[in-house]
C-alpha cells in the first residue's frame, strides 16, 4: 500500500487514489490535423520506464485533485509532488 | 514424478547466431523449440538476463484455456491449446497437463450476456464451451458456495471442459531440455544492454557479457518489453503493472477444476501437490518491482471467500508478483517493427502463460520468414493507428 | 512422563486436557502443543510428506518443519506455535492440511489501522531495549512480538544479567514501556509483511479471532533473531532428532525433558550451552560432537568427541536409538543439532533489503537498508545477549532520533566462538534430509546440480525445498551451503530464494477479517428500498447498488410480472425507483462549452429549462456513457449518467477539467444522492403528476420544471425511456419513499429494470454496456444524428475518422424478429446467415424480449453486412431460431403516444404531505441499544448542507483546494449546490469510539494528529469524519448509509 502524499490532504493510503498514468501528455490543439499515426500516439502511447516516472494520481477519496509525483518503477520511492498535472 | 539426469548446458556465447532471441522465459524457449523443430534453424541463442523461465513462467498461475471472445483471439489461443494437449508427449516430458475444466463465473446480468455470448461464439469458432446455470455450476464444482443470498451471487458460468493447468516449471524445462539439445544456446545470466543498428537494420546485441552479432532478433521478455524497445529505439503501447499470486499450505484433494471470476479478481486452482493456487487482478500503477500491494490481495480473499467459505481457515503460504506488460485492448503485439530483422512478442498482459507454445509457435514462423504468421497478421502494431483493435477487456462493460 | 518436577515458565496448578488423535492428554498455561505432546511422551507427531517417515517435534517455533498437525478447523498448523487450551483437539498430518466441511468455528477475525513513529518487531532483548529506547524519548511505539510474553530468547536461557535471572530484566523493561502512554505492546502477534513505504502488516492471535494489523511507521527497528538450523547427515529426521534451541527451550522455559541420554552436535557453541541446560536437568550427556578442534573456555562439560555425525540408528519404530561419529556409536533418545545459526533476514529482504552472506557468521545476514530501517540483534548476527541489548538500545535512538547514554546489563555468557564451516555429511544416503518438510535430501540436491541448474531459484523449484509452510526457515541456508559444496562455489555466491511474505503462514479468514457476507462490499440502496423489500421486489446488482428487476405479485414468475408492468406502463400508468442514475451538477461561465466537448452533440445552445439526451466517447472514439442533460439556468446544468458509471463519468469530467481546461469556468458537483427520483411513465401518467406535482402539469417535452413536489422542492423533467408520456419526479431524498408510496397509491404500477429495458427496446433504444461493449460507436448504434458536424471537437471526434472506425462494414445495432412469435431469443445467441458457407459470426443478439405490447418476441443485434428483410439464424447454445432482421424500432415510430392522455376529470391534488425520512431512520433502536459505557453510536439530525466551489465561504468544512461543505440552517450563499440529502451524519462517541473507528479506517487517527476533519474511507465507503473531542461525526453517502450502519453495529457487536 504506497503512501501518496496528496498536495491537498498530505499523505494517503494508495487506495484512496485512481491512478492516471504518465503525466505531461497535452490533448493535441488541432486533432483533425493529425495524421492517424499521430493521433495513435496520443491515445495509446505512452512512457513506459524503468526508473524515475513522473505520473498523475487522482484523489478519488479525499480532494478529489489531480496531481503529478515523481515515482522510481522498481524502489516506488516518491519523490515530492511535480506541478505539470496533464 | 521423476526429471530427466540432464536439461541444459551451460555455454558461453559464440561471436555470433543467426537469431537471437532475448528472454528466456517460456515464449522465449517455445520460440527456439519451434524454430529449431520447425524451421530447422538451431543457430540460435537465448539471452537470459537472470535465471531460464525466472519471471512470468515462474509466477502465473498456470491457467490453460481459449474460450476467448473475439475470433483472433480464439484462433491463436485454441491453436495453442490443440499444441498443449500433445506436448508432453512431444517433450517426453510430464507437463502436468491436466484438462480439469475451467469455470468463468457469472455474477451480475451483464456478466450473464457476455458469458453467453461467449459461449456461442467460442462453440463457432471451434472451440470447446459450454453455459452452465448456477445449480449445474453447483454440480460441477460443488464447494462453490451459490447461495442466493452472498454479495455477489453465482448466477452461472462458461465451462471449458478442455482447459485446465500445466506445471510451469516443467514446461519451461522441458522446452528448454529440447531446444539445447538441438544445439540452441541457452546463455543465463546474460543481459541484453543495447542494440547494434544501422541503416535500420539491427546487427548485433550488446550484453553483459560482450557484443553478440545476429542475423535476426526477437524480443520476448514480457514485463520489460519497453526497456529493450527503448533500446533499439522503437515505442511500443504497452504498460508494465505488477500481477500478485499467492499459494497455500499443501492441502489433501478438495478442489478438481480451475474456477475463474472476473468480476470479483479470484482465481484459483488446486496443483498436483495440493497447494492452492490464486491469483489476484493487476495492480493500478506501472511497476517492474515485481511485487505488488497487500490490500489487493486482502480484497481478493474476501472475495474468494464469498465463493469458497470451506477455505476460511486454509492459510496463505507465499505471495508474490509478476510483471506483465499490458497493451490498450488487452491483447497481445506479435509482429515485424520499424527495425528490420527485430522482432516483438509483447502484451500478453495476463494471458501469456497459456499461449506459450502457441505464441512459440507463430513468432517462430513470422521471425523465420520475416513476415506475420497468419495467426499473427491480426495482432499486428499497426491495429492501434488504424483502429483494429481486438478488445477483450471491453465486453466487460457495465452500466444502465 | 518427562515433565519436570519443576522450573519453567508453566502454571502446574492448573492441569488443561486436551486430545491428540483421540487420545487424551493434558498440559498446563504456557505449555504449546508441541510441548504437552513431548511432556506426555508423545514422540511420533506426524508423518512426512513424500516418504511417509515418522517425524517428532523438532523445534520450539515458528520454524518447525516436521510437527504439523490439525487443530479444530485449522486445516494445519505447526504444533510448535499453537498455544496449548481447554480442550483443544488435535490430529496428525501426513505433510498436507485436511479441509474439514463439518468443522465449526466460532472466530471472528477483525482488522486494524495503526500508525507509530517507531515500530520495533520483535520482543527480545534487543527488541526490548529498542522500544524502551525509543519510547522513553516520546516517540510513538509499537512492539510487536509473536510469543504469549515478551522476552524471546530469554525465555528460554539460563542467562543472568547484572547477576540476575535475566527475566528480572525483562520484567523491569515491561514496566517501563507500560508507563508509557505513547508506547503499545502486541503480544502473540506476528509481523508477516514488511511493504513499500515503510507499512507492515501484523497478525494477532486473539480467542475470539485474529486481527490483521496495518502498520505504517516513519521508522523501523528489526529485532526479529534467529533461527537455529540442523545440518544433513542419514537419518537426521528420526524423531529424538532436535535443534539444540529447542532442546533448550524444552527443558528451561516448559519444563519438558526431551529425553533422557542425549548427544549434542555443536557445530556453533550454542550446542555447549544446550547441553549444560540439559544436563541441569536430569539428561544424560553422551557426548558433545564438535568437528572444531576445541571446545569453548569455561566449558566443563564431559565427553567432547571431535568429529562430526555420520548417522543414526533407531528402532522398529523408526525412533532414534543412536548415534554414529564414524565408526564409533553412542546410544541417545535424543540428538540435539546445534548446526549454526540463521538470523530472520526474512522482514528485512521483503523491505527489499539486498542480505550478504558473513563468512565468519556462515550465515546470511541484513546488507543495506531499503527504507527507514535497522536490523537489531540476533537478526543481523550479534547473538551475544548483552551486544543484542545493547544494538537495541543504539537501533531505538536512532530511530527516534535521540542520542542516549543507556545501562547495559552485564552477561554471564561466555563469548561465542564462530561457528564450523561445516554444511554436513553431504552423503548420497537417501535419508541425509536437507528440507526435512519436503523430504528433500543432499543427493536430490546432487541431482540438481547434475542437470546443468546453477540457480538456487532453480533447484527450489526441482526439488520443492524450501516451499513448505515452514518456508525453509530451517532448511534455506542448508540449500546455498550443500549447492555450494556441490558444485565448488561460496553459499554468497550462491545467495538466497527471495523472502516472499508472508513471513509466517497466514488463514485466508485473517486476511479478509470483517468483510464477509454482507459485509463483503459496500451495499448502495436508495430511500425506497425499505418499500421495495416490503413488495417483494427481486433485486439486481448494478455496481454496489441494489435495484429492483420486478416487482412480483403473488404467484408470479418474472416473465408473468414484466408483462403485467410493461402492459401497466404501455395502457395506464406506471412508476420505477430511478434514484440510482447518477446525477451531476454542473455549473460556471463555460458549462455549455465543457459539455460540448464531453458530448458528441450541442450542448451550449440548449434553451435553458430544455432536456436533451447526449453521448459521450472515449478519446478512443467508443461510446463511454449517455444521459439526459438539462440547462437549468444559463451557467448552471444538471447531467444524468447511468447508474454503472456514475463515478466514472464525474472522475472523467473532472479528468478533463483539471488537467486539460484549467481555464474553463466549470464546477461540478455530484448530486446523486440528494435527489431521490421516480420515473412515472404511462399514458395516464398525467393523472398522478397532477396530484404530486401539479406546478408541472403543463410541461412540455424534453423541459424541466422547479417546483414543488408534495409540498416540497422538488424537480421534474418530462423525459421518457420509454416512448409513453413519461416524468422524473424529483425530491430531496428523505422525501423519496415518501413520493414513491404516494405514486404508488396514486394507482401507478410499480415497475422494475427488466420492464425498463423491454419498453426502451421496444423503441430502439440502445443501453451502454448492454447494445455497446466498449467497441461501438455512436455510429455503429445508428445514431450518426447525434454526433455534431458543426463543433470543431468534442473527445473522440478524430478516432471516428479512423480507417477501421470509419469503414463501412461495421457492426451496427438492428433490430429482430422471429419467425415463430413465442420463440425465445437468448441474449447472446449469435447470428449466422444459412446461405453462408462456411458461416461467418455476423453479430450477437444484445437484447431478447417477450413484448405484452407487440404480442410476440424481438430483440435487437449488433451486427455487420446485414440489411431489413434479411433473414437470419441466432444460435444460441444447441438452439437455433430463425429471425429476420428488421430497423430496430418497434413500437410507436413516429412517436405519437408521447404526449399520452390529459388529466381525467376530477383528479385534484389529493397526494399527502411528503413525510421526511432518514436514511439511518431503521437503525435508531439498534443503535441505542448497542451503546455502552464506553462507546455510543447515534444519528445527528438533518441539518441542511450546501457544497461550495471555488471561493471560500469563510464557513464550513474544506474538503478540497476550492471545495467547502458547508452544515448549518439559514440562507445559503450564491451558487451553493444543496446537498442537504446527499449525506447522512452518524456519531460515535466515548472513549471507545476511536477503537472501533481504527477497525476500519486508515487514516492516522491519534488525537494529536487528527485534529479536524478529513474526508477518506471508513470500511471501504467514502466518508468525510470529523473530530470533536471523543466524538466522531460520520459524514456518510446517504446511499452507503444503510451499509454503513451494519458495519458499526457489527463493530460495536463485538
Amino acid at each position: 500500500m504506497l503512501l501518496i502524499d496528496c498536495p491537498h490532504c498530505g499523505p494517503r493510503d494508495e487506495n484512496e487514489f485512481r491512478y492516471g498514468g504518465q503525466a505531461g501528455i497535452a490533448y493535441p490543439d488541432a486533432p483533425g490535423e493529425l495524421s492517424d499515426g499521430e493521433w495513435a500516439g496520443y491515445v495509446f502511447m505512452r512512457d513506459n520506464p524503468k526508473g524515475w516516472f513522473t505520473e498523475r494520481w487522482f484523489h478519488a477519496h479525499g480532494c478529489r485533485t489531480w496531481f503529478a509525483v515523481e515515482r522510481h518503477t522498481v524502489t516506488h520511492e516518491i519523490r515530492t509532488p511535480v506541478q505539470e498535472i496533464r | 514424478m521423476t526429471h530427466p539426469d540432464f536439461l541444459w548446458r551451460n555455454p558461453d556465447p559464440k561471436q555470433a547466431y543467426d537469431v537471437i532471441i532475448v528472454g528466456g522465459g517460456g515464449h522465449g524457449l517455445a520460440t527456439a523449440y519451434y524454430l529449431a523443430r520447425n524451421h530447422g534453424i538451431t543457430n540460435v541463442a537465448v539471452l537470459e538476463k537472470g535465471w531460464l523461465a525466472g519471471g512470468n513462467m515462474a509466477r502465473n498461475t498456470t491457467i490453460i484455456r481459449s474460450n476467448y471472445l473475439w475470433d483472433e483471439s480464439a484462433a491463436i489461443y485454441e491453436h495453442s491449446l490443440k499444441l498443449w494437449e500433445g506436448l508432453g508427449d512431444e517433450l517426453d516430458y510430464d507437463l502436468q497437463f491436466s484438462q480439469r475444466g475451467v469455470l468463468n463465473l457469472a455474477h451480475s446480468l451483464g456478466d450473464v450476456r457476455e458469458g453467453r455470448r461467449r459461449v456461442n461464439a467460442n462453440r463457432l469458432n471451434g472451440v470447446d464451451a459450454e453455459w452452465l446455470d448456477a445449480d449445474e455450476v453447483k454440480k460441477f464444482c460443488p464447494i462453490v458456495n451459490v447461495s442466493e443470498r452472498a454479495r455477489y451471487p453465482v448466477m452461472g458460468a462458461t465451462l471449458q471442459r478442455r482447459g485446465g493447468i500445466a506445471k510451469h516449471d516443467h514446461v519451461a524445462w522441458a522446452l528448454a531440455r529440447k531446444a539445447d539439445a538441438y544445439g540452441i544456446d541457452l546463455i543465463q545470466g546474460c543481459e541484453v544492454t543495447g542494440f547494434e543498428i544501422a541503416n535500420g537494420r539491427v546487427l548485433s546485441v550488446k550484453t553483459s557479457r560482450g557484443r553478440i552479432a545476429a542475423g535476426k532478433v526477437a524480443l520476448a521478455s514480457a514485463g520489460h518489453t519497453s526497456v529493450l524497445a527503448e533500446r533499439a529505439g522503437i515505442r511500443l503501447p504497452l504498460q508494465s503493472h505488477p500481477l500478485q499470486a499467492l499459494v497455500s499450505e499443501l492441502l489433501e484433494p478438495v478442489l478438481d477444476c480451475v474456477v475463474m471470476s472476473n468480476a470479483v479478481h479470484v482465481y484459483v486452482s488446486q496443483a498436483h501437490k495440493g497447494e492452492l493456487v490464486m491469483g489476484a487482478g493487476i495492480d493500478s500503477y506501472n511497476s517492474y518491482g515485481q511485487r505488488g500491494a497487500f490490500h489487493v490481495i486482502e480484497a481478493q480473499m474476501a472475495a474468494a471467500l464469498e465463493l469458497f467459505p470451506l477455505f476460511s481457515r486454509v492459510r496463505v503460504l507465499r505471495t508474490w508478483a509478476g510483471v506483465v506488460d499490458v497493451s490498450p485492448d488487452a491483447s497481445p503485439i506479435i509482429g515485424t517493427t520499424p527495425v528490420d530483422g527485430l522482432y516483438v512478442n509483447a502484451g500478453w498482459g495476463t494471458g501469456g502463460f497459456k499461449a506459450t507454445p502457441g505464441s512459440g509457435w507463430v513468432y517462430a514462423h513470422t521471425i523465420a520468414h520475416g513476415e506475420p504468421h497468419p495467426l499473427a497478421e491480426p495482432f499486428a502494431l499497426d491495429r492501434f493507428t488504424t483502429g483494429a483493435l481486438i478488445d477483450e477487456h471491453g465486453a466487460a462493460a457495465v452500466a444502465h | 512422563m518427562t515433565r519436570l518436577p519443576s522450573g519453567g515458565l508453566i502454571d502446574r496448578s492448573v492441569t488443561l486436557p486436551f486430545h491428540f488423535d483421540g487420545r487424551p492428554l493434558h498440559g498446563h498455561p504456557g505449555d504449546t502443543l508441541a510441548s504437552a505432546l513431548l511432556a506426555g511422551g508423545v514422540r511420533v507427531v506426524g508423518h512426512s510428506v513424500d516418504l511417509g517417515r515418522p517425524r517428532g517435534v523438532f523445534s520450539a517455533g515458528a520454524e518447525e518443519p516436521n510437527a504439523l498437525v490439525r487443530v479444530g478447523a485449522d486445516p494445519m498448523l505447526a504444533a510448535t506455535t499453537v498455544e496449548l487450551r481447554d480442550g483443544l483437539r488435535a490430529w496428525s498430518l501426513r505433510g498436507k492440511g485436511r479441509v474439514d466441511p463439518d468443522a465449526v468455528d466460532e472466530r471472528r477475525a477483525d482488522k486494524g489501522y495503526l500508525h507509530c513513529d517507531v515500530l520495533v518487531a520483535g520482543g527480545g532483548p534487543a527488541g526490548l531495549a529498542a522500544a524502551l529506547a525509543a519510547g522513553e524519548s516520546g516517540a510513538r511505539v509499537i512492539l510487536l512480538d509473536d510469543q504469549p510474553r515478551l522476552g524471546g530468547d530469554l525465555l528460554s536461557s539460563r542467562v543472568r544479567l547484572d547477576g540476575a535471572p535475566a527475566l528480572d530484566w525483562v520484567a523491569a523493561a515491561e514496566r517501563r514501556l507500560a508507563a508509557l502512554p505513547e508506547v503499545r505492546v502486541l503480544v502473540r502477534t506476528t509481523a508477516i509483511g514488511y511493504y513499500d513505504h515503510n507499512y507492515l502488516v501484523a497478525v494477532e492471535r486473539r480467542a475470539a479471532g485474529e486481527r490483521l494489523w496495518h502498520l505504517r511507521a516513519r521508522r523501523v527497528v528489526l529485532a526479529t533473531g534467529a533461527h537455529e538450523r540442523s545440518l544433513p547427515f542419514p537419518g537426521n529426521d528420526r524423531p529424538g532428532v532436535m535443534l539444540a534451541s529447542a532442546a533448550r527451550a524444552y527443558v528451561n522455559r516448559y519444563g519438558v525433558r526431551p529425553g533422557g541420554r542425549a548427544v549434542v552436535y555443536a557445530c556453533a557453541d550454542s550446542g555447549y550451552e544446550a547441553a549444560r541446560d540439559l544436563e541441569a536437568a536430569g539428561v544424560v550427556i553422551a557426548a558433545i560432537v564438535d568437528p572444531r578442534p576445541q571446545a569453548p573456555a569455561g566449558h566443563a562439560v564431559t565427553g567432547t568427541i571431535t568429529g562430526t555425525i555420520t548417522g543414526t540408528t533407531s528402532d522398529a519404530d523408526g525412533l532414534l536409538t543412536g548415534v554414529r561419529i564414524g565408526d564409533q556409536h553412542l546410544e541417545a533418545d535424543l540428538l540435539a543439532v546445534a548446526g549454526g545459526w540463521n538470523p530472520a533476514v526474512h522482514l528485512f529482504s521483503q523491505s527489499q533489503g539486498r542480505v550478504v552472506f558473513d563468512d565468519a557468521l556462515q550465515a546470511f545476514v541484513p546488507g543495506a537498508s531499503a527504507q527507514a530501517e535497522r536490523s537489531a540483534g540476533a537478526c543481523r548476527g550479534l547473538y551475544g545477549t548483552r551486544e543484542a541489548i545493547e544494538d537495541g538500545y543504539a537501533a531505538g535512538a536512532e530511530a527516534a532520533g535521540r542520542d542516549g547514554d543507556f545501562a547495559v546489563p552485564s552477561s554471564d555468557e561466555t563469548a561465542l566462538r564462530p561457528p564450523a564451516a561445516y554444511w554436513g555429511e553431504l552423503s548420497p544416503d537417501a535419508t541425509a534430509f536437507v528440507d526435512l518438510q519436503r523430504d528433500v535430501t543432499v543427493a536430490d540436491l546432487a541431482r540438481a546440480a547434475g542437470t546443468g541448474m546453477r540457480s538456487v531459484e532453480h533447484v527450489k523449484r526441482f526439488t520443492t525445498a524450501g516451499t513448505g509452510a515452514d518456508q525453509g526457515k530451517t532448511s534455506g541456508a542448508l540449500v546455498a551451503g550443500v549447492m555450494a559444496e556441490l558444485l565448488g562455489a561460496t553459499p554468497g555466491q550462491l545467495g538466497t530464494t527471495t523472502f516472499r511474505p508472508p513471513y509466517a503462514p497466514v488463514a485466508f479468514g485473517t486476511l479478509a477479517g470483517r468483510d464477509r457476507g454482507e459485509l463483503s462490499d459496500p451495499v448502495r440502496t436508495t430511500a425506497m428500498h425499505g418499500a421495495h423489500l416490503a413488495r417483494g421486489a427481486v433485486f439486481e446488482d448494478v455496481g454496489q447498488w441494489k435495484r429492483p428487476r420486478y416487482f412480483p405479485l403473488d404467484g408470479e414468475g418474472m416473465r408473468e410480472a414484466v408483462l403485467r408492468e410493461c402492459r401497466a406502463a404501455r395502457t395506464g400508468v406506471a412508476a420505477m425507483d430511478a434514484s440510482t442514475l447518477g446525477k451531476i451538477d454542473i455549473r460556471g461561465r463555460d458549462a455549455g462549452a465543457f459539455l460540448d466537448r464531453i458530448y458528441t452533440n450541442m450542448y451550449s445552445t440548449l434553451a435553458v429549462g430544455a432536456c436533451r439526451y447526449g453521448l459521450m466517447c472515449t478519446a478512443d472514439g467508443m461510446v463511454f456513457d449517455d444521459g439526459t442533460t438539462t440547462r437549468l439556468g444559463e451557467d448552471h446544468y444538471l447531467m444524468t449518467t447511468t447508474t454503472g458509471n456514475a463515478a466514472a463519468v464525474l472522475d472523467w469530467l473532472e479528468e478533463w477539467r483539471q488537467t486539460e481546461w484549467p481555464e474553463l469556468d466549470v464546477r461540478l458537483t455530484s448530486v446523486t444522492d440528494h435527489w431521490a427520483t421516480v420515473a412515472i411513465a404511462g399514458p395516464r401518467a398525467r393523472d398522478v403528476l397532477a396530484a404530486v406535482a401539479p406546478g408541472a402539469l403543463d410541461l412540455a417535452f424534453m423541459r424541466y420544471a422547479g417546483t414543488e413536489v408534495l409540498g416540497v422542492p422538488g424537480r421534474v423533467f418530462r423525459i421518457s425511456f420509454s416512448g409513453e408520456l413519461a416524468y422524473e419526479v424529483n425530491v430531496p431524498w428523505h422525501y423519496g419513499r415518501s413520493l414513491w408510496e404516494g405514486v404508488l397509491d396514486l394507482g401507478a404500477v410499480p415497475y422494475g429494470t427488466e420492464t425498463m429495458h423491454v419498453l426502451r427496446a421496444e423503441k430502439g433504444f440502445a443501453i451502454v454496456g448492454q447494445e455497446t461493449d466498449g467497441t461501438v460507436t455512436p455510429q455503429d448504434l445508428g445514431m450518426s444524428w447525434i454526433v455534431s458536424k458543426r463543433k470543431p471537437d468534442y473527445v473522440g471526434k478524430r478516432s471516428h475518422s479512423r480507417p477501421d472506425t470509419a469503414r463501412d462494414g461495421r457492426k451496427r445495432l438492428v433490430g429482430l424478429l422471429t419467425d415463430d412469435p413465442d420463440a425465445g431469443l437468448a441474449e447472446g445467441a449469435q447470428l449466422l446467415r444459412e446461405s453462408e458457407v462456411p458461416a461467418r459470426m455476423l453479430g450477437h443478439v444484445t437484447s431478447g424480449y417477450a413484448s405484452a405490447t407487440l404480442g410476440r418476441t424481438f430483440g435487437l443485434a449488433m451486427a455487420r453486412d446485414v440489411a431489413p428483410g434479411d433473414r437470419l439464424t441466432a444460435v444460441s447454445g444447441t438452439a437455433t431460431v430463425a429471425v429476420t432482421v428488421v430497423e430496430p424500432v418497434f413500437y410507436d415510430p413516429e412517436n405519437a403516444r408521447r404526449d399520452g392522455e390529459p388529466v381525467a376529470a376530477g383528479i385534484v391534488s389529493t397526494a399527502p404531505e411528503g413525510r421526511a425520512e432518514s436514511p439511518a431512520a431503521a437503525f435508531a433502536a439498534g443503535f441505542a441499544a448497542a451503546g455502552s459505557q464506553s462507546v455510543r453510536l447515534r444519528e445527528l439530525p438533518a441539518t441542511p448542507m450546501w457544497e461550495v466551489r471555488g471561493a471560500d465561504p469563510g464557513e464550513g468544512l474544506r474538503l478540497g483546494p476550492d471545495w467547502w461543505l458547508v452544515v448549518r440552517d439559514g440562507p445559503a450563499g450564491e451558487g451553493w449546490v444543496e446537498v442537504s440529502g446527499q449525506r447522512t451524519v452518524l456519531e460515535l462517541a466515548g472513549p471507545g469510539a476511536l477503537d472501533v473507528l481504527i477497525t476500519g479506517c486508515p487514516l492516522d487517527l491519534h488525537p494529536s494528529v487528527f485534529t479536524g476533519h478529513a474526508q477518506t474511507l471508513l470500511a471501504k465507503a467514502p466518508v468525510i469524519i470529523e473530530r470533536d473531542g471523543d466524538a466522531y461525526r460520520i459524514y456518510v453517502r446517504s446511499s452507503y448509509t444503510a451499509y454503513l450502519a451494519e458495519w458499526l453495529l457489527d463493530a460495536l457487536g463485538r
